[in-house]
């Protein structure tokens, strides 16, 4: 057990594991979107109060859940990093960001077209939720420039990983906003007491949705990281190795 | 392990710095209850959140002003408003309205918001519920007489 985190820790051995790895996230990642999309769009019943508006939550809650999951993977390899000194963790923290950041902008963006008919506005700030999901998007941000911004990869590691770890306060925040103070955003739908508020018909397509886009989530953050360390070893032996090896060229 | 303490001692100072921020002024309205005590900012706007009392929707006939009354199921507020409403304002809808208390002691919004409910159903689902609710919350919507206003 602990041999095959060992090894999978190193990042050859990691770069050619991740490959073998990632049609197991995308593909049964693509058929549940797929089922997902086409049941929330045509089998699930219009919402009482919303009719076929409510639709996008389809996308939306999707997209918030894994603004926050990003992160979280984002900050806990963060710390990994920090503490055992492990560079494929840094790897993992560095390649999670710009995901993370992308659904963040997906979450307010289809929150804003979904609040301006229903709410009645596109943006309100003062709003706990909103104000919070608009905070992490910047963290994100704040992320990624600190980390280009600083030449040397061991020095852009340890202090994006502080950040990281710093900003990680904020996802508790986002998602207990609604329940701690007086916000425009309803309550939980899913995680609440006496089960999701939804029906089964909406809910099922729901759910595959938010599995799919986890594990969408997982096949790109494969392949980032993978980018990314080829490029941290782009020096090392094993990679110079594996380019000829490749392209036939002889030593 | 400097770095890891550093981290340590700085979320430890960011949760107490943005949860004392936020305390107070994260709340996005104030409820009808503390409105009605008279417990709001006297000198700018706020915001006040609360249901729209069932048959209380007055529309001036030939203009856009209207008038409705909020309530937490406590206390009652008046509330005047000239404008487009959104698409989910209706009687008993929860709502958010942004403005200040008139000379005449009512509420004179400028904006209205409609907030909705963390429940998603189909409208026949609906239907046989609203009667079975209504049932149980015909005390509540009487006001029980709680409300401590002037």
């Amino acid at each position: 057990m602990w041999k095959f985190f060992h090894k999978l820790a190193s990042p050859p051995h990691f770069y050619r594991i991740a490959e073998s790895l990632l049609p197991w996230f995308a593909i049964p990642g693509l058929l549940l979107i797929g089922y997902g999309a086409y049941a929330g769009l045509f089998v699930a019943p219009p919402d009482y109060q919303q009719g076929d508006a409510f639709r996008i939550i389809y996308v939306h809650v999707p997209a918030a859940y894994l603004s926050m999951m990003a992160y979280m993977v984002m900050a806990i390899s963060a710390g990994i990093g920090l503490i055992w000194r492990m560079k494929l963790a840094h790897a993992v923290s560095a390649a999670a960001a710009p995901l993370g950041a992308w659904f963040t902008f997906l979450a307010l963006a289809t929150g804003s077209i979904w609040g301006r008919p229903m709410w009645g506005t596109w943006w309100e700030w003062g709003d706990p939720r909103l104000t919070s999901e608009l905070v992490l998007l910047f963290l994100y941000f704040g992320y990624m420039a600190l980390r280009s911004a600083i030449e040397d990869t061991t020095k852009a590691d340890r202090a994006s990983a502080v950040l990281a770890l710093v900003g990680a306060v904020n996802v508790p925040i986002i998602h207990f906003s609604v329940e701690w103070w007086s916000s425009l955003h309803q309550g939980p739908t899913l995680v609440k007491k006496g089960g999701p508020a939804m029906d089964t018909a909406m809910l099922y397509p729901l759910l595959a949705m938010i599995f799919g886009f986890t594990l969408l989530f997982g096949a790109l953050l494969l392949r980032r990281v993978r980018t990314e360390v080829l490029y941290r070893e782009r020096r090392k032996r094993w990679v110079r190795d594996m380019i000829l090896a490749n392209t036939g060229a002889s030593k | 392990m400097l770095a890891v303490g550093l981290a340590a001692a700085g979320i430890a100072l960011a949760t107490v710095f943005t949860l004392t921020a936020m305390k107070d002024s994260m709340m996005f309205f104030i409820p009808v209850s503390d409105v009605v005590a008279g417990e709001y900012p006297a000198d700018r706007n706020f915001r006040v959140g609360g249901l729209v009392v069932d048959g209380s929707v007055n529309r001036e006939p030939g203009s856009l002003e209207m008038s409705f009354r909020v309530t937490d199921l406590r206390c009652e507020l008046p509330v005047r408003y000239t404008g487009v409403l959104p698409d989910l304002f209706r009687e008993g809808q929860g709502v958010v309205a942004h403005g200040r208390i008139g000379s005449e002691g009512d509420f004179e919004a400028d904006t209205i918001l409609a907030k909705h409910d963390e429940n998603y159903m189909a409208p026949e689902v609906a239907e046989s519920l609203a009667e079975h609710v209504s049932e149980q919350t015909a005390g509540l919507a009487e006001g029980s007489g709680e409300c401590t206003s002037p």
